[in-house]
């Protein structure tokens, strides 16, 4: 592990700087924060998958009242995302960018990340933005844990000389 | 509920909202995987500027609202903080999600704002994410039986 010792330099804890996460950061927020102001809604995104499977499936579970009156708006919500992304994408920074991490962990990863999100009742938005910001002590144990286990994954799978 | 009457502004200030949130983290970088497994490998940790810089802005609206404002103009809602109650549940799929979070390098919001980036690979992981969500309600509505999943299953 010879990238231990560089890490230690406090310039190489920032190689793409902090200007981008810190802008991005403020419009996350903002974005909530629009939303929260006009319609009193906590918006998280990934209440989107259950609310979204009502449409298709009959399990009662996605058909509870509050993912069925809310699955419209959520539609709405995740377009805008989409969009907003788009912006960046096509105007602001033109080019199409394509990940090179490989299938099965984008695939595996993903049906985990839609178990652990659901069954924690709140993601990276939803907990980690906007539990966070609530002062939550069920969002900051929820945010620890998967911050910790995310780490410890991510460099298990780097030991193991999987990459991208 | 008062969601019965809703202004016509509800959906274009829903998009407009997701649309800032989705341009942030586009700018921000977690729209791509490789940024999120960078910082989840201690190479660069500039992702904790975005997380702490949402949930300040998040934070400072949720403090003035709830203490200052009356209702929400577009639904008549109440302001509230986002509090859900303590469980195993909140530990377990914490966990669960930190597995995919480290094994992928992505997370919900930023799999859809990649689909924005032009990041096709990525609906591997959204396929993912619905497969996930959709394993575990059908089997929470298999457990609902028990009457060991609290409360919120009983209403099935």
């Amino acid at each position: 592990m010879e990238s231990i010792i560089p890490l230690l330099a406090v310039g190489e804890l920032f190689p793409r700087g902090i200007t981008p996460y810190l802008l991005g950061g403020l419009l996350v927020g903002l974005g909530a924060a629009i939303i929260y102001l006009a319609t009193g809604i906590i918006a998280g995104a990934s209440t989107f998958l259950e609310s979204t499977l009502s449409y298709v499936s009959d399990v009662p579970r996605f058909n509870r009242f509050k993912y069925v009156q809310s699955r419209g708006w959520r539609l709405v919500f995740t377009a805008g995302i989409i969009s907003g992304a788009a912006i960046w994408g096509l105007v602001l920074h033109p080019g199409i960018w394509t990940t090179d991490v490989q299938w099965w962990r984008l695939l595996g990863g993903g049906f985990l990340v839609g178990v652990g999100t659901r069954l924690g009742k709140g993601c990276t938005s939803g907990h980690g933005v906007c539990g966070v910001g609530s002062l939550s002590n069920t969002s900051l144990v929820n945010v620890a844990t998967f911050l910790v286990v995310a780490i410890g994954t991510a460099q298990l799978v780097q030991a193991l000389g999987v990459s991208p | 509920m008062a969601e019965t009457v809703r202004s016509p502004w509800f959906l274009p200030v829903i998009y407009v909202g997701g649309l800032v949130f989705g341009l942030g983290l586009a700018i921000s970088g977690m729209a791509r995987p490789e940024v999120v497994l960078d910082f989840l490998q201690f190479e660069d940790f500039g992702l904790l500027f975005v997380m702490g810089g949402a949930a300040v802005v998040t934070g400072i609206t949720f403090a003035i609202a709830t203490r200052s404002l009356n209702r929400a103009p577009l639904t008549g809602s109440e302001y509230t903080r986002r509090l859900k109650d303590f469980d195993r549940n909140v530990l377990v799929g914490g966990g669960i999600f930190g597995v995919g979070w480290g094994l992928s390098g992505i997370c919900p919001g930023a799999a859809y704002a990649s689909i924005g980036i032009g990041n096709y690979p990525i609906l591997w992981s959204i396929v993912g994410m619905f497969l996930g969500a959709y394993a575990q309600g059908y089997w929470r509505t298999l457990r609902a039986g028990d009457a060991a999943d609290g409360v919120e299953s009983t209403a099935d």
